[in-house]
Protein backbone atom coordinates (compact mmCIF):
# COMPACT_ATOMS: atom_id res chain seq x y z
CA UNK A 1 0.00 0.00 0.00
CA UNK A 2 1.05 3.62 -0.98
CA UNK A 3 0.05 5.85 1.37
CA UNK A 4 0.52 8.88 -0.35
CA UNK A 5 -1.75 7.84 -2.36
CA UNK A 6 -4.51 9.13 0.11
CA UNK A 7 -5.28 12.74 0.19
CA UNK A 8 -6.31 12.14 3.72
CA UNK A 9 -2.94 10.87 4.44
CA UNK A 10 -0.93 13.57 2.85
CA UNK A 11 -2.91 16.21 4.82
CA UNK A 12 -2.50 14.32 8.15
CA UNK A 13 1.59 14.32 7.85
CA UNK A 14 1.47 17.77 6.89
CA UNK A 15 -0.35 19.07 9.64
CA UNK A 16 1.98 16.37 11.89
CA UNK A 17 5.51 18.55 10.62
CA UNK A 18 3.92 21.99 11.56
CA UNK A 19 2.32 20.79 14.75
CA UNK A 20 5.63 18.96 15.72
CA UNK A 21 7.79 21.77 14.94
CA UNK A 22 5.38 24.52 17.07
CA UNK A 23 4.87 22.39 20.01
CA UNK A 24 8.22 22.03 21.22
CA UNK A 25 9.27 25.67 19.89
CA UNK A 26 6.44 26.55 22.89
CA UNK A 27 7.25 24.08 25.14
CA UNK A 28 10.76 24.87 25.42
CA UNK A 29 9.61 28.62 26.82
CA UNK A 30 7.11 26.46 29.29
CA UNK A 31 10.29 24.16 30.16
CA UNK A 32 12.23 27.50 30.99
CA UNK A 33 9.57 28.60 33.39
CA UNK A 34 9.28 25.13 34.77
CA UNK A 35 5.53 25.36 33.46
CA UNK A 36 5.77 21.62 31.92
CA UNK A 37 2.45 21.06 32.77
CA UNK A 38 0.42 24.11 31.39
CA UNK A 39 0.10 22.92 27.97
CA UNK A 40 -1.80 19.36 29.95
CA UNK A 41 -4.13 22.09 32.02
CA UNK A 42 -5.12 23.80 28.31
CA UNK A 43 -5.56 20.58 26.98
CA UNK A 44 -7.66 19.43 29.72
CA UNK A 45 -10.00 22.86 29.49
CA UNK A 46 -9.96 22.80 26.06
CA UNK A 47 -12.19 19.03 26.22
CA UNK A 48 -14.68 21.25 27.42
CA UNK A 49 -14.87 23.63 24.12
CA UNK A 50 -14.63 20.31 21.70
CA UNK A 51 -17.78 19.70 23.83
CA UNK A 52 -19.80 22.95 23.28
CA UNK A 53 -18.72 22.89 19.64
CA UNK A 54 -20.18 19.29 19.30
CA UNK A 55 -23.43 20.53 21.36
CA UNK A 56 -24.06 23.41 19.39
CA UNK A 57 -23.09 22.14 15.87
CA UNK A 58 -20.53 24.38 15.53
CA UNK A 59 -16.90 23.78 14.51
CA UNK A 60 -15.55 22.30 17.66
CA UNK A 61 -11.87 23.17 16.44
CA UNK A 62 -13.28 27.29 16.93
CA UNK A 63 -15.23 26.25 19.64
CA UNK A 64 -11.94 24.53 21.63
CA UNK A 65 -9.19 27.51 20.42
CA UNK A 66 -11.51 29.93 21.91
CA UNK A 67 -11.97 27.92 25.36
CA UNK A 68 -8.22 27.05 25.38
CA UNK A 69 -7.39 30.70 25.06
CA UNK A 70 -9.73 31.58 27.90
CA UNK A 71 -7.95 28.85 29.82
CA UNK A 72 -4.36 30.06 29.12
CA UNK A 73 -5.09 33.80 30.08
CA UNK A 74 -6.67 32.52 33.29
CA UNK A 75 -3.59 30.07 33.94
CA UNK A 76 -1.83 33.12 33.63
CA UNK A 77 -3.82 35.16 35.41
CA UNK A 78 -3.69 32.98 38.17
CA UNK A 79 0.31 32.25 38.03
CA UNK A 80 0.82 36.24 37.91
CA UNK A 81 -1.71 36.65 41.18
CA UNK A 82 -0.70 33.77 43.51
CA UNK A 83 2.83 34.13 42.99
CA UNK A 84 4.34 30.51 44.00
CA UNK A 85 1.67 28.55 44.81
CA UNK A 86 -0.99 28.00 42.00
CA UNK A 87 -0.72 24.53 41.53
CA UNK A 88 -3.81 23.40 43.16
CA UNK A 89 -5.94 26.41 41.63
CA UNK A 90 -4.64 24.89 37.78
CA UNK A 91 -5.44 21.70 39.21
CA UNK A 92 -9.35 22.57 39.98
CA UNK A 93 -9.17 23.96 36.18
CA UNK A 94 -7.95 21.13 35.14
CA UNK A 95 -10.62 18.78 36.37
CA UNK A 96 -13.16 21.37 35.84
CA UNK A 97 -12.10 21.24 31.74
CA UNK A 98 -12.36 17.16 31.56
CA UNK A 99 -15.54 17.12 33.87
CA UNK A 100 -17.37 19.37 32.19
CA UNK A 101 -16.42 17.89 28.58
CA UNK A 102 -17.42 14.90 29.27
CA UNK A 103 -20.46 15.83 30.75
CA UNK A 104 -21.38 18.46 28.25
CA UNK A 105 -20.67 15.47 25.17
CA UNK A 106 -23.22 13.16 27.18
CA UNK A 107 -25.60 15.76 27.08
CA UNK A 108 -25.13 16.82 23.33
CA UNK A 109 -26.32 13.28 22.24
CA UNK A 110 -22.52 12.26 21.31
CA UNK A 111 -20.76 8.92 21.69
CA UNK A 112 -17.36 8.51 23.66
CA UNK A 113 -16.03 7.25 20.61
CA UNK A 114 -16.69 10.65 18.99
CA UNK A 115 -14.89 12.83 22.05
CA UNK A 116 -11.70 10.31 21.60
CA UNK A 117 -11.37 11.89 18.24
CA UNK A 118 -10.40 14.66 19.84
CA UNK A 119 -8.81 13.15 22.92
CA UNK A 120 -6.10 10.72 21.25
CA UNK A 121 -6.19 12.14 17.47
CA UNK A 122 -7.37 10.89 14.82
CA UNK A 123 -5.68 11.46 11.08
CA UNK A 124 -8.84 10.30 8.74
CA UNK A 125 -10.76 13.37 10.64
CA UNK A 126 -8.88 15.94 9.60
CA UNK A 127 -10.98 17.95 6.63
CA UNK A 128 -8.86 19.77 4.05
CA UNK A 129 -10.23 22.96 5.61
CA UNK A 130 -8.80 21.87 8.96
CA UNK A 131 -5.29 21.35 8.00
CA UNK A 132 -5.05 24.55 6.54
CA UNK A 133 -6.42 26.58 9.54
CA UNK A 134 -3.67 24.46 11.55
CA UNK A 135 -0.50 24.97 9.25
CA UNK A 136 -1.40 28.87 8.87
CA UNK A 137 -1.85 28.87 13.15
CA UNK A 138 1.13 26.59 13.86
CA UNK A 139 3.67 28.81 11.37
CA UNK A 140 2.24 31.87 13.39
CA UNK A 141 3.55 30.14 16.71
CA UNK A 142 6.62 29.14 15.39
CA UNK A 143 7.34 32.84 13.68
CA UNK A 144 6.70 34.56 16.66
CA UNK A 145 8.38 31.86 19.25
CA UNK A 146 11.43 32.36 17.19
CA UNK A 147 11.42 35.80 16.09
CA UNK A 148 10.52 36.94 19.60
CA UNK A 149 13.04 35.04 20.50
CA UNK A 150 15.54 37.37 22.58
CA UNK A 151 12.29 38.63 24.80
CA UNK A 152 10.75 35.48 25.45
CA UNK A 153 13.75 34.07 26.70
CA UNK A 154 14.33 37.26 28.92
CA UNK A 155 11.79 37.00 30.18
CA UNK A 156 11.10 33.26 31.08
CA UNK A 157 15.23 33.68 32.28
CA UNK A 158 14.48 36.29 34.64
CA UNK A 159 11.16 38.25 34.74
CA UNK A 160 12.49 40.56 37.26
CA UNK A 161 15.33 41.36 35.10
CA UNK A 162 13.21 41.59 32.26
CA UNK A 163 11.23 44.11 33.67
CA UNK A 164 13.96 46.50 34.62
CA UNK A 165 15.18 46.21 31.18
CA UNK A 166 12.02 47.95 29.63
CA UNK A 167 10.41 44.69 28.53
CA UNK A 168 6.71 44.14 29.50
CA UNK A 169 6.86 40.78 30.82
CA UNK A 170 3.16 40.48 31.85
CA UNK A 171 2.29 40.66 28.17
CA UNK A 172 4.93 38.30 26.94
CA UNK A 173 4.04 36.35 29.57
CA UNK A 174 0.24 36.42 27.75
CA UNK A 175 1.24 35.74 24.57
CA UNK A 176 3.48 32.27 25.85
CA UNK A 177 -0.16 31.14 27.28
CA UNK A 178 -2.26 32.39 24.12
CA UNK A 179 0.56 30.31 21.57
CA UNK A 180 0.56 27.42 24.21
CA UNK A 181 -3.23 27.06 23.57
CA UNK A 182 -2.99 27.81 19.79
CA UNK A 183 -0.61 25.27 19.70
CA UNK A 184 -2.94 22.74 21.61
CA UNK A 185 -5.73 22.87 19.62
CA UNK A 186 -3.71 22.85 16.35
CA UNK A 187 -2.57 19.78 17.86
CA UNK A 188 -5.81 18.11 18.93
CA UNK A 189 -6.12 16.52 15.55
CA UNK A 190 -2.95 14.61 15.20
CA UNK A 191 -2.17 14.16 18.53
CA UNK A 192 -5.27 14.78 20.72
CA UNK A 193 -5.70 16.91 23.53
CA UNK A 194 -4.58 14.43 26.33
CA UNK A 195 -1.11 14.09 25.02
CA UNK A 196 -0.16 17.20 23.21
CA UNK A 197 1.66 18.21 26.50
CA UNK A 198 4.04 15.00 25.47
CA UNK A 199 4.85 16.68 22.31
CA UNK A 200 5.55 20.52 23.70
CA UNK A 201 7.94 18.89 26.64
CA UNK A 202 9.35 15.64 25.65
CA UNK A 203 11.80 16.44 22.30
CA UNK A 204 12.67 19.51 25.16
CA UNK A 205 13.92 16.72 27.47
CA UNK A 206 15.75 14.59 25.17
CA UNK A 207 17.22 17.70 22.91
CA UNK A 208 18.32 19.00 26.57
CA UNK A 209 20.32 15.77 27.12
CA UNK A 210 23.29 17.29 24.64
CA UNK A 211 22.97 20.66 24.32
CA UNK A 212 24.61 23.50 26.28
CA UNK A 213 22.58 26.54 25.27
CA UNK A 214 19.05 27.62 24.50
CA UNK A 215 18.94 28.30 20.69
CA UNK A 216 20.29 24.72 20.12
CA UNK A 217 17.74 23.37 22.61
CA UNK A 218 14.69 25.18 20.81
CA UNK A 219 15.90 23.92 17.41
CA UNK A 220 16.92 20.19 18.44
CA UNK A 221 13.60 19.38 19.91
CA UNK A 222 11.58 20.93 17.08
CA UNK A 223 13.58 18.84 14.89
CA UNK A 224 12.71 16.18 17.45
CA UNK A 225 9.42 17.15 17.49
CA UNK A 226 8.79 17.27 13.79
CA UNK A 227 10.23 13.89 12.88
CA UNK A 228 8.17 12.09 15.65
CA UNK A 229 5.36 13.57 14.72
CA UNK A 230 5.44 12.40 11.40
CA UNK A 231 6.68 9.02 12.48
CA UNK A 232 4.04 8.59 14.29
CA UNK A 233 1.52 9.81 11.61
CA UNK A 234 2.96 7.42 9.41
CA UNK A 235 2.62 4.67 11.64
CA UNK A 236 -0.77 4.92 12.32
CA UNK A 237 -1.16 5.17 8.32
CA UNK A 238 0.21 1.59 8.14
CA UNK A 239 -1.07 0.40 10.90
CA UNK A 240 -5.20 1.27 11.27
CA UNK A 241 -4.78 0.10 15.07
CA UNK A 242 -2.41 2.47 16.46
CA UNK A 243 -3.64 6.31 17.23
CA UNK A 244 -1.90 8.37 15.97
CA UNK A 245 -1.52 10.43 19.30
CA UNK A 246 -0.11 7.59 21.16
CA UNK A 247 2.08 6.71 18.20
CA UNK A 248 3.91 9.82 18.23
CA UNK A 249 4.22 9.89 21.71
CA UNK A 250 5.78 7.53 22.31
CA UNK A 251 8.19 7.88 19.56
CA UNK A 252 8.80 11.19 21.44
CA UNK A 253 9.49 8.83 24.11
CA UNK A 254 11.92 6.38 22.87
CA UNK A 255 13.96 9.20 21.58
CA UNK A 256 14.17 10.46 25.27
CA UNK A 257 14.55 7.08 26.04
CA UNK A 258 17.80 6.54 23.47
CA UNK A 259 18.86 9.98 24.65
CA UNK A 260 19.09 9.75 28.05
CA UNK A 261 22.02 7.25 28.82
CA UNK A 262 23.78 9.60 26.33
CA UNK A 263 22.79 12.47 27.68
CA UNK A 264 24.04 11.20 31.66
CA UNK A 265 27.31 9.80 30.45
CA UNK A 266 28.09 13.64 28.50
CA UNK A 267 27.27 15.35 31.51
CA UNK A 268 29.84 13.01 33.56
CA UNK A 269 32.29 13.49 31.11
CA UNK A 270 32.14 17.27 31.38
CA UNK A 271 31.90 17.42 35.57
CA UNK A 272 34.95 15.50 35.23
CA UNK A 273 36.36 18.09 32.85
CA UNK A 274 35.35 21.47 35.41
CA UNK A 275 38.40 22.80 36.58
CA UNK A 276 38.89 22.50 40.31
CA UNK A 277 38.83 25.68 41.85
CA UNK A 278 41.61 28.09 43.24
CA UNK A 279 41.89 27.53 46.73
CA UNK A 280 41.09 31.32 47.64
CA UNK A 281 40.88 31.45 51.76
CA UNK A 282 42.66 33.73 53.79
CA UNK A 283 43.70 31.25 56.91
CA UNK A 284 47.87 32.05 57.43
CA UNK A 285 48.36 28.30 57.41
CA UNK A 286 52.14 27.49 56.30
CA UNK A 287 51.96 24.64 53.94
CA UNK A 288 54.36 22.94 52.19
CA UNK A 289 53.95 21.20 49.16
CA UNK A 290 53.39 17.50 49.41
CA UNK A 291 54.82 15.07 46.76
CA UNK A 292 53.55 11.71 45.32
CA UNK A 293 55.65 9.11 46.66
CA UNK A 294 55.84 6.30 44.25
CA UNK A 295 57.82 6.23 41.71
CA UNK A 296 55.55 6.70 38.33
CA UNK A 297 55.99 3.89 35.23
CA UNK A 298 54.55 7.04 33.10
CA UNK A 299 54.77 10.43 33.03
CA UNK A 300 51.37 12.77 32.76
CA UNK A 301 50.59 14.02 29.34
CA UNK A 302 47.58 14.78 26.98
CA UNK A 303 48.23 11.16 25.74
CA UNK A 304 48.41 9.32 29.23
CA UNK A 305 44.77 8.26 29.63
CA UNK A 306 44.20 9.99 33.06
CA UNK A 307 41.44 12.86 33.12
CA UNK A 308 43.39 16.31 32.72
CA UNK A 309 42.31 18.76 34.72
CA UNK A 310 42.99 22.67 34.24
CA UNK A 311 43.50 23.96 38.12
CA UNK A 312 44.81 27.53 38.07
CA UNK A 313 47.74 28.09 36.17
CA UNK A 314 48.56 24.19 35.81
CA UNK A 315 47.09 20.99 34.45
CA UNK A 316 46.14 18.29 37.68
CA UNK A 317 46.06 14.33 36.23
CA UNK A 318 43.29 12.52 37.99
CA UNK A 319 45.22 9.27 39.27
CA UNK A 320 43.16 6.63 41.41
CA UNK A 321 41.53 9.45 43.07
CA UNK A 322 44.63 11.61 43.69
CA UNK A 323 45.51 14.86 42.13
CA UNK A 324 48.72 14.84 40.47
CA UNK A 325 50.62 18.00 39.56
CA UNK A 326 53.77 18.16 37.58
CA UNK A 327 56.26 19.84 40.13
CA UNK A 328 59.85 19.65 38.70
CA UNK A 329 61.28 15.48 38.53
CA UNK A 330 57.77 14.71 40.62
CA UNK A 331 54.87 14.90 40.89
CA UNK A 332 52.66 16.77 43.87
CA UNK A 333 49.32 15.98 45.42
CA UNK A 334 46.88 18.56 44.90
CA UNK B 1 22.22 65.99 38.66
CA UNK B 2 19.95 63.16 40.77
CA UNK B 3 19.96 59.93 39.50
CA UNK B 4 17.80 58.52 42.20
CA UNK B 5 15.13 60.78 44.21
CA UNK B 6 12.90 59.11 47.09
CA UNK B 7 10.49 61.42 48.74
CA UNK B 8 8.40 60.25 51.43
CA UNK B 9 8.42 56.81 50.02
CA UNK B 10 6.05 53.82 51.55
CA UNK B 11 5.80 50.57 50.49
CA UNK B 12 3.55 48.11 51.56
CA UNK B 13 3.00 44.04 51.04
CA UNK B 14 -0.38 42.39 51.93
CA UNK B 15 -1.74 45.72 53.34
CA UNK B 16 1.98 45.29 56.19
CA UNK B 17 3.59 48.08 55.96
CA UNK B 18 7.70 48.02 54.49
CA UNK B 19 8.88 50.90 54.20
CA UNK B 20 8.15 54.30 55.26
CA UNK B 21 9.34 57.63 55.20
CA UNK B 22 12.16 57.10 52.73
CA UNK B 23 13.98 59.96 52.11
CA UNK B 24 17.14 59.36 49.74
CA UNK B 25 18.88 61.34 47.21
CA UNK B 26 21.80 59.66 44.70
CA UNK B 27 23.96 61.75 42.94
CA UNK B 28 25.55 61.05 39.37
CA UNK B 29 28.81 58.86 40.17
CA UNK B 30 28.21 57.89 44.03
CA UNK B 31 29.01 54.33 45.51
CA UNK B 32 26.30 53.63 47.82
CA UNK B 33 25.75 50.67 50.14
CA UNK B 34 22.58 49.83 51.47
CA UNK B 35 23.23 47.91 54.51
CA UNK B 36 20.87 46.18 56.89
CA UNK B 37 19.67 42.97 58.84
CA UNK B 38 17.37 40.35 57.40
CA UNK B 39 14.20 41.74 56.58
CA UNK B 40 14.78 45.49 57.68
CA UNK B 41 13.94 46.23 54.30
CA UNK B 42 16.89 46.58 52.34
CA UNK B 43 16.52 44.73 49.31
CA UNK B 44 12.94 46.30 49.12
CA UNK B 45 14.48 49.67 49.14
CA UNK B 46 16.39 48.84 45.86
CA UNK B 47 13.61 46.90 44.55
CA UNK B 48 11.34 49.95 44.86
CA UNK B 49 13.91 52.20 43.11
CA UNK B 50 13.50 49.55 40.11
CA UNK B 51 10.18 49.60 39.63
CA UNK B 52 9.38 46.32 40.81
CA UNK B 53 7.86 46.96 43.74
CA UNK B 54 5.05 49.95 44.10
CA UNK B 55 4.99 52.48 46.89
CA UNK B 56 1.64 53.34 48.33
CA UNK B 57 3.03 56.60 49.03
CA UNK B 58 5.43 59.37 48.04
CA UNK B 59 7.39 59.57 44.67
CA UNK B 60 10.46 57.67 42.88
CA UNK B 61 12.27 59.56 40.44
CA UNK B 62 15.22 58.20 38.08
CA UNK B 63 17.53 60.56 36.34
CA UNK B 64 14.57 63.09 37.25
CA UNK B 65 11.77 61.59 35.60
CA UNK B 66 9.08 59.75 38.10
CA UNK B 67 9.31 55.84 37.70
CA UNK B 68 5.66 55.48 35.41
CA UNK B 69 7.21 57.93 33.14
CA UNK B 70 10.64 56.52 32.90
CA UNK B 71 11.26 54.85 29.42
CA UNK B 72 15.27 55.19 29.47
CA UNK B 73 15.58 51.57 30.47
CA UNK B 74 19.09 51.22 29.19
CA UNK B 75 20.44 53.61 31.45
CA UNK B 76 19.69 51.50 34.16
CA UNK B 77 21.57 48.18 35.31
CA UNK B 78 20.03 45.62 37.72
CA UNK B 79 21.51 42.39 39.36
CA UNK B 80 18.73 40.94 41.05
CA UNK B 81 19.64 38.62 44.12
CA UNK B 82 19.49 35.46 42.62
CA UNK B 83 20.51 31.54 44.36
CA UNK B 84 21.06 30.50 40.32
CA UNK B 85 21.54 32.04 36.98
CA UNK B 86 19.92 28.92 35.46
CA UNK B 87 16.61 27.91 34.70
CA UNK B 88 14.57 24.66 33.10
CA UNK B 89 16.34 24.96 30.16
CA UNK B 90 20.07 25.11 29.57
CA UNK B 91 21.55 28.53 28.28
CA UNK B 92 25.03 29.53 27.68
CA UNK B 93 26.93 32.19 29.18
CA UNK B 94 26.80 34.11 25.81
CA UNK B 95 22.86 33.78 25.86
CA UNK B 96 22.16 34.89 29.54
CA UNK B 97 24.44 38.02 29.58
CA UNK B 98 22.87 38.89 25.82
CA UNK B 99 20.03 39.46 27.52
CA UNK B 100 21.56 42.43 28.96
CA UNK B 101 21.27 44.63 25.12
CA UNK B 102 17.80 43.82 25.40
CA UNK B 103 16.99 47.02 26.76
CA UNK B 104 19.15 48.80 23.44
CA UNK B 105 17.76 46.60 20.96
CA UNK B 106 14.55 47.20 18.95
CA UNK B 107 11.95 43.99 18.74
CA UNK B 108 13.05 41.55 15.71
CA UNK B 109 16.39 43.81 14.95
CA UNK B 110 19.25 41.89 14.28
CA UNK B 111 22.32 41.83 17.05
CA UNK B 112 24.49 44.52 15.57
CA UNK B 113 28.09 44.41 15.77
CA UNK B 114 28.48 46.92 18.88
CA UNK B 115 25.95 44.38 20.98
CA UNK B 116 28.53 41.66 20.39
CA UNK B 117 31.26 43.49 21.39
CA UNK B 118 29.23 45.09 24.26
CA UNK B 119 28.34 41.34 25.11
CA UNK B 120 31.93 40.17 24.89
CA UNK B 121 33.57 42.94 27.12
CA UNK B 122 30.94 42.70 29.92
CA UNK B 123 32.04 38.75 29.56
CA UNK B 124 35.74 39.65 30.15
CA UNK B 125 35.38 42.53 32.38
CA UNK B 126 34.06 39.19 35.07
CA UNK B 127 36.66 36.97 33.56
CA UNK B 128 34.65 34.59 31.77
CA UNK B 129 35.66 34.68 28.36
CA UNK B 130 36.54 31.08 28.74
CA UNK B 131 33.21 30.13 29.39
CA UNK B 132 31.20 31.79 26.79
CA UNK B 133 29.69 28.70 25.48
CA UNK B 134 29.20 27.14 28.35
CA UNK B 135 25.86 26.32 29.64
CA UNK B 136 25.44 28.58 33.58
CA UNK B 137 24.17 25.78 35.24
CA UNK B 138 27.45 24.12 35.62
CA UNK B 139 28.86 26.99 36.85
CA UNK B 140 30.02 27.74 40.81
CA UNK B 141 27.63 29.89 42.72
CA UNK B 142 30.04 32.64 42.56
CA UNK B 143 30.77 32.33 38.81
CA UNK B 144 27.05 32.88 37.91
CA UNK B 145 27.14 35.51 39.95
CA UNK B 146 29.09 37.62 37.70
CA UNK B 147 27.23 36.06 34.73
CA UNK B 148 24.34 37.94 36.39
CA UNK B 149 26.33 40.98 36.82
CA UNK B 150 27.85 40.80 33.42
CA UNK B 151 24.09 40.93 31.89
CA UNK B 152 23.47 44.43 33.72
CA UNK B 153 27.24 45.55 32.69
CA UNK B 154 26.65 44.81 28.54
CA UNK B 155 23.73 47.45 28.76
CA UNK B 156 26.30 49.78 29.61
CA UNK B 157 24.41 51.28 32.37
CA UNK B 158 24.59 55.04 34.03
CA UNK B 159 23.58 53.43 37.33
CA UNK B 160 24.02 49.81 38.54
CA UNK B 161 22.17 48.40 41.16
CA UNK B 162 22.98 45.51 43.32
CA UNK B 163 20.82 43.00 45.05
CA UNK B 164 23.43 41.42 47.65
CA UNK B 165 26.28 40.66 44.65
CA UNK B 166 28.37 39.20 47.27
CA UNK B 167 26.38 36.77 49.27
CA UNK B 168 27.52 33.19 49.11
CA UNK B 169 30.11 34.06 46.76
CA UNK B 170 33.80 33.07 47.20
CA UNK B 171 36.50 35.08 47.96
CA UNK B 172 38.02 34.91 43.94
CA UNK B 173 34.88 36.22 42.52
CA UNK B 174 34.34 38.67 45.28
CA UNK B 175 38.13 39.97 44.08
CA UNK B 176 36.62 40.14 40.57
CA UNK B 177 33.82 42.00 41.44
CA UNK B 178 35.34 44.53 43.21
CA UNK B 179 38.03 44.91 40.47
CA UNK B 180 34.41 45.49 37.86
CA UNK B 181 33.22 48.24 40.41
CA UNK B 182 36.98 50.26 40.62
CA UNK B 183 36.64 50.16 36.43
CA UNK B 184 32.55 51.26 36.80
CA UNK B 185 33.71 53.75 38.86
CA UNK B 186 36.35 55.28 37.11
CA UNK B 187 34.02 55.40 34.61
CA UNK B 188 31.65 57.27 36.47
CA UNK B 189 28.93 55.12 36.62
CA UNK B 190 26.69 55.39 40.17
CA UNK B 191 26.35 52.50 41.79
CA UNK B 192 23.98 51.10 44.72
CA UNK B 193 24.45 47.84 45.99
CA UNK B 194 22.94 45.71 48.87
CA UNK B 195 25.23 44.15 50.97
CA UNK B 196 25.48 42.25 54.17
CA UNK B 197 29.23 41.31 54.18
CA UNK B 198 31.54 44.13 52.24
CA UNK B 199 34.96 42.06 51.95
CA UNK B 200 37.12 43.66 49.16
CA UNK B 201 34.72 45.94 47.89
CA UNK B 202 34.73 47.98 51.42
CA UNK B 203 37.05 50.63 50.48
CA UNK B 204 35.24 51.36 47.34
CA UNK B 205 32.27 52.49 48.92
CA UNK B 206 31.50 56.00 49.10
CA UNK B 207 28.07 55.96 51.22
CA UNK B 208 26.68 54.09 53.41
CA UNK B 209 22.79 54.12 54.01
CA UNK B 210 21.67 51.46 56.99
CA UNK B 211 17.70 50.30 56.92
CA UNK B 212 16.58 49.20 60.38
CA UNK B 213 12.63 47.83 60.38
CA UNK B 214 11.74 49.51 56.98
CA UNK B 215 13.19 52.79 57.72
CA UNK B 216 16.65 54.88 56.94
CA UNK B 217 18.87 54.96 60.14
CA UNK B 218 21.92 56.06 58.90
CA UNK B 219 22.88 57.94 56.25
CA UNK B 220 26.21 59.30 55.27
CA UNK B 221 29.51 58.19 56.36
CA UNK B 222 30.53 54.43 55.26
CA UNK B 223 30.45 52.15 58.06
CA UNK B 224 31.53 48.36 58.79
CA UNK B 225 28.56 46.47 57.60
CA UNK B 226 27.16 44.57 59.71
CA UNK B 227 27.70 41.02 58.77
CA UNK B 228 30.90 42.33 59.80
CA UNK B 229 30.07 43.84 63.42
CA UNK B 230 28.80 40.65 64.42
CA UNK B 231 28.99 37.57 62.46
CA UNK B 232 26.03 35.58 63.78
CA UNK B 233 23.62 37.63 61.66
CA UNK B 234 22.48 35.20 59.55
CA UNK B 235 20.60 33.03 61.62
CA UNK B 236 17.84 35.99 62.14
CA UNK B 237 14.86 34.38 61.67
CA UNK B 238 13.12 35.82 58.74
CA UNK B 239 9.81 37.20 58.52
CA UNK B 240 7.60 34.44 57.37
CA UNK B 241 3.51 34.28 57.03
CA UNK B 242 1.73 31.94 59.66
CA UNK B 243 1.12 28.79 57.90
CA UNK B 244 -2.09 27.46 57.17
CA UNK B 245 -3.46 24.52 56.19
CA UNK B 246 -5.46 25.39 53.45
CA UNK B 247 -3.52 24.17 50.34
CA UNK B 248 -2.25 26.60 47.83
CA UNK B 249 -4.94 28.34 46.31
CA UNK B 250 -4.54 31.78 45.70
CA UNK B 251 -7.18 34.07 43.62
CA UNK B 252 -6.28 36.58 41.71
CA UNK B 253 -8.44 38.71 45.10
CA UNK B 254 -5.76 37.06 47.49
CA UNK B 255 -3.35 39.82 46.80
CA UNK B 256 -0.02 39.91 48.45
Amino acid sequence: MNILTYDFMIRAMLAAVFTGLAAPAIGTYLVQRRLSLMGDGIGHVAVTGVAVGLLTNTSPTITAVATAIVAGVLIEVIRDAGKTSGDVALALLFYGGIAGGVLITGIAGQSAATLNRYLFGSIASIRPGDVWVTIGLAAVVIVLAIGLSPQLFAVAQDAEFAKVAGLNVRLYNLLVSVMAAVTVTVAMRTVGLLLVSALMVVPVATAQQFTRGFRTTIVLAMALGSVASLGGVIVSGYVEEAAPGATIVLLALGGFVLAWPIGVLLRRRRWQATPFPESGDDFEVQSSHTAVPETHPHEHGPDCGHQAVPHGDHIDYVHDGHRHAAHGGHYDEH
Amino acid sequence: MQVVTIRDGAVELGGRPVLRGIDLSISDGEVVAVLGANGSGKSTLVRTMMGLVPTVRGTVELFGVPLRDFKEHSRVGFVPQRATAAAGVPASVNEVVSSGRLSRRRIGAPVRRVDREAIRDAIAAVELTDRTHDSVSLLSGGQQQRVLIARALAGEPELLVLDEPTAGVDLASQQTFAEVLKALIARGTTIVLVAHEMGPIEPLVGRSVVMRDGRVVHDGAPIASIGDAHHDDHHHPELTRPVDYLPGVRTPLDRR
